[in-house]
């Protein structure tokens, strides 16, 4: 394989991977979440902020995969 | 061809400083924000008009957000200046980065014998330089408000301590967990403006009209939530660093 497929199979491969555990991750947060909400729907705002900060960490790691797929695709 | 370029492209140089598309639209997000407070603070009555009210909505709301975190209101008039210019200068220039004309109005310029597309505008959090300025002030600002309510040694003892073997490894961790909160607000700030940005290049070049929308309100919602964490994630930070008692 010339160097340049091998480089768009990285690119997608990256991303492709870089996003398997973040997702799975703000799967789990979103129904832990949930479940705290329907057991105690006062604290219902507390929890929501609390899960949106947490998913924005989680988020933050696939962002890094795509940042790489990116340098690799442009730089 | 669709041009996307990772570098933010450099129109004119002022001396030796490069003015790039997306320092000209943060300078033009400055000048708007700086204006609505010239004008609140020039119109300011005891009996607030539609704009004042608005405004002071936009503090208060970001005042109650803080209460939540610090638990104090007098910190968070105090940590408020920082948090409030994050907010709004972040939010602010993500949707002027969604603005028509931003990414599309040009230059086609011939560099290195290619011809090559330069958009007179861009949006500035699409540029690693302003996320990774916007980090690296606030991972100081939090460390230097440490220090101002800690003072130098017990703030820094966090890091640097020989009391125990185990605090310190645990101590050069958190040092190095400090560099690493810079990498990390500024790759997060990056990474989601400039995927959207891309997002929206693709969309708009595959099927131009009414798909774009969804991926606009996207996009606009993005803007909102990532100027949101910054500084939520800063407040947070604020609230652990001067913490008075002990862990």
């Amino acid at each position: 394989m010339s160097p340049d497929t091998v480089k768009l199979l990285a690119i997608a491969a990256v991303m492709a991977f870089g996003a398997f555990m973040p997702a799975l991750a703000i799967g789990m947060i979103g129904s832990k979440a949930m479940e705290a909400m329907g057991r105690n729907p006062e604290a219902a705002p507390k929890i929501q902020t609390a899960m949106i900060l947490v998913t924005a960490f989680v988020e933050a790691i696939a962002i890094y995969a795509l940042v790489v797929a990116l340098i690799l695709k442009f730089v | 061809m669709i041009e996307i370029s990772l570098k933010a492209e450099e129109l004119f140089s002022i001396g030796s400083f490069p003015v790039t598309n997306s320092f000209l639209v943060a300078v033009l997000a400055f000048v708007f924000l700086a204006l609505v407070g010239w004008r609140f603070k020039s119109g300011f009555a005891l009996i607030p008009g539609a704009f004042q009210n608005f405004v002071e909505m936009v503090v208060e709301a970001l005042l109650k957000l803080m209460d939540s975190v610090l638990q104090d209101r007098h910190k968070s008039e105090r940590y408020l200046p920082l948090i409030a210019t994050i907010f709004l200068f972040i939010m602010i220039s993500n949707w002027m980065g969604l603005l028509p004309g931003v990414g599309s109005i040009g230059l086609r310029e011939i560099q290195d014998g290619k011809e090559s597309f330069v958009p007179l505008l861009r949006a500035p959090a699409a540029d690693l330089n302003f996320t990774l300025a916007l980090a690296i002030i606030t991972v100081f600002a939090v460390n230097l408000f440490g220090t101002l309510t800690l003072g130098f040694r017990k703030h820094f003892g966090k890091f640097f301590t020989l009391k125990n073997p185990i605090y310190t490894f645990v101590g050069l961790l958190e040092f190095i967990s400090e560099l690493a909160k810079m990498i990390s607000f500024s790759f997060r700030l990056f990474g989601n403006v400039f995927a959207g940005e891309v997002l929206l290049i693709i969309i708009g070049a595959l099927v131009p009209y009414f798909v774009p929308l969804p991926f606009l309100a996207l996009e606009i919602f993005v803007g909102f939530v990532q100027a949101f964490i910054f500084s939520m994630l800063t407040i947070v930070f604020i609230a652990i660093a001067t913490a008075k008692e002990g862990h």
